[in-house]
């Protein structure tokens, strides 16, 4: 009887033993990381890691919103972070168990701030432009070789758009990003939060709108690298893995990544801890993790994004941290602009643009 | 108490599957959309006793339901998507009747293989099966590689409502097909026979008897076809363009997008009403069916 006892305790703790095997879940978004230092976090921590991905903030909201979605890490972009911890959706971060926060750059620490007041609730994963992907070949081909490519009247003339749509062009579809970018190429405040000025968009987008084939935020990274498409208006890293891909596979495909120079969106992606995660050591080891400065390079080395990782910058490739591109110069980055998110009466009134844009109704 | 048992269950099911789902989408589409989580507010406080309740009550009204009246994309979204299930269920009709006939007139010891060939794509997920007509239909896809062997020029069909009729007929052709078959292959040959003693031509004798006899079949083909696919998400968002409009799209805009969650279960909830009808002409039709056998 003791015997049977004693392995039924024994059972127990074995069981309890499996029960508390350490992880922690991830949720990033698709091609984001390089999955190497998946298994390298894996191994030199010896937690389990679960790696979710999506292609949408709004997606990535409803769950957050939704409460209860059970992951540990997750990464918003700022504008969209902003609400949610005003939500009440994060948790502070514990610097104590953050050491690798000294390796992080201020310069983008001071524009973070702008969403995430002192950094409190959040660090920097990656950030970046929103510009125009170009098919060098086939656009030089429709529009000549003096084709206005540094700039929004590219893809917001309809002189240029109907020639382009010969041969393809997609834009993201994500209103946050195409509308700060159509008031821009109309000289209005990009981060304008004044419905009317808002509306003047819709005029605009609706004399390009015939040539656009499609509106998605992730399907450009191949359209544009096998050719498909020859304009894309979409995230910087994005089309530079497309240019990658389209080297790689050798198809005489040549891509190109332009900030338009009338000014681009700067946006950051956060990583952040949902207020109800259930393994918050684990995620701020995860953190600490990313925030290593040579990890962090190979991140950047891999997606093509810059990171607000100071201390990571001498591991970065040249391709990388030599790429205006990417790591633009200084007077480039102080064309940037950076988005605050719009209040939900606002929002219904940009989504209901949106839907007009996109399906004439 | 047997009896009572066996009655419990199914209305058991449809309490937890339909019924309380349905009244918790209905609590949301009555909330008003606020910033937390989850984004909409009041709750309905079940802790704070009877007062949660009343305080519930007192905070309600229907403006998200006026509101879906205000703005024509609602209407327009749900015809557009009445039209587009219609359409594909009439072509599904015109593909899947001769492929159910053809089963049926098969011979009996290849029967048991077509029924399985049929069946065969369920095997594979729907999502893998729409992106494969992603691979087809797009620009430099098979389709007009294919084409452009012998010298036509492309087509463009990905990302218009042509492929969404395409991605429809295709993932719902199974569900047309099998009712079909089953009326078609109970039917007695030997009226045929009669029919063409008595002077009908094998068109008419068709059209005259074996027709009228599949009816239920092709009745229930239809509605397991049209229903469905109304809300029909998937395919329109991954073979359809940007102005495909559709009901399904247009709640997983208001959810998604506007993170209006009232507004989004008011949409579901018309969704259903005007679901209500083809369901509820389905289920007399089930049931005549039953009571004719």
């Amino acid at each position: 009887m003791t015997t049977k006892l004693m392995t039924l305790t024994a059972a127990c703790a074995l069981l309890a033993g499996a029960a508390a095997a350490q992880e922690v879940r991830v949720y990033n978004w698709s091609d984001y990381i390089d999955e190497d230092l998946l298994t390298k976090f894996e191994e030199e921590t010896g937690i389990d890691l679960i790696y979710d991905v999506y292609d949408s903030n709004e997606v990535l909201e409803t769950k957050i919103l939704a409460g209860n979605s059970g992951y540990d890490v997750v990464v918003p972009t700022g504008s969209f972070m902003s609400r949610q911890i005003e939500a009440g959706a994060y948790q502070k971060l514990d610097p104590s168990k953050l050491p690798n926060l000294e390796n992080m750059w201020d310069l983008i620490r001071e524009r973070t701030a702008s969403v995430d007041p002192d950094n409190a609730y959040s660090v920097n994963y990656m950030w970046g432009t929103t510009g125009i992907g170009i098919n060098v070949d086939k656009v030089r081909e429709v529009l000549g070789e003096d084709a206005p490519v540094d700039s929004l009247s590219l893809i917001f003339e309809p002189e240029n758009m109907e020639k382009l749509a010969e041969c393809g062009v997609y834009f993201l579809d994500a209103p946050t990003e195409v509308i700060p970018a159509a008031l821009k190429f109309l000289g209005e405040d990009p981060n304008s939060k004044d419905a009317e000025v808002i509306e003047k968009t819709g005029p605009v987008m609706a004399e390009i709108r015939p040539y656009i084939s499609k509106f998605h935020s992730s399907e450009y990274i191949n359209a544009l690298a096998n050719g498909e498409i020859c304009v894309a208006f979409g995230w910087s890293g994005d089309i530079l893995q497309a240019r990658d891909r389209a080297a790689e596979a050798d198809n005489g495909v040549t891509i190109e990544y332009h900030i338009p120079k009338e000014g681009a969106l700067m946006w950051f992606d956060q990583m952040a801890i949902p207020a109800d995660a259930p393994n918050v050591e684990e995620a701020h080891t995860f953190l600490n993790f990313i925030m290593d400065a040579q990890n962090m390079a190979q991140a950047s080395n891999y997606v093509y994004y810059a990171n607000g990782n100071e201390a990571s910058q001498e591991f970065l490739n040249e391709d990388v941290i030599g790429d205006s591109a990417i790591y633009p110069d200084e007077a480039t980055l102080e064309n940037l602009y950076t988005f605050t998110p719009y209040d939900p009466r606002l929002q219904r009134t940009v989504t209901r643009l949106w839907t007009s844009i996109k399906s004439g109704v | 108490m047997r009896r009572f048992a066996l009655i419990a269950v199914p209305y058991l099911w449809l309490l937890a599957l339909f019924l309380v789902p349905f009244l918790i989408v209905l609590k949301i589409s009555l909330s008003d959309i606020a910033l937390s989580i989850p984004p909409y507010a009041p709750t309905l406080d079940l802790s704070a006793g009877w007062e949660g309740v009343r305080s519930f009550f007192a905070g309600l009204d229907f403006e998200n339901f006026v509101f879906l009246t205000q703005d024509d994309l609602y209407w327009k979204a749900y015809l557009s998507s009445v039209w587009i299930a219609a359409v594909s269920t009439v072509i599904t009709l015109l593909v899947g009747y001769p492929i159910a006939y053809g089963m049926a007139r098969a011979a009996p010891e290849w029967r048991p293989t077509l029924l399985m060939l049929v069946i065969l794509p369920f095997w594979t997920s729907f999502l893998i099966r729409v992106y494969s007509w992603m691979g087809i239909l797009a620009n430099e896809g098979f389709l007009n590689m294919v084409l452009g062997w012998f010298g036509i020029p492309p087509l463009q069909i990905l990302a218009t409502n042509t492929a969404v009729y395409i991605g429809i007929v295709y993932t719902y052709l199974p569900f047309m097909i099998l009712p079909i078959y089953a009326t078609l292959e109970r039917m007695d040959e030997s009226l045929l026979e009669a029919a063409e003693d008595l002077g009908c031509s094998r068109l008419t004798a068709f059209w005259l008897v074996t027709f009228p006899l599949s009816r239920g079949g092709v009745i229930a083909g239809c509605f397991l076809v049209f229903i469905p696919a109304i809300g029909e998400f998937v395919i329109p968002s991954l073979l359809g363009g940007s102005d495909t409009l559709m009901i399904g799209k247009v709640l997983w805009e208001e959810f998604f997008s506007n993170r209006d969650w009232p507004v989004a279960s008011a949409v579901a909830i018309v969704l259903l009403l005007i679901l209500i009808v083809p369901i509820v002409l389905f289920q007399r039709n089930e049931q005549k069916q039953r009571e004719a056998a």
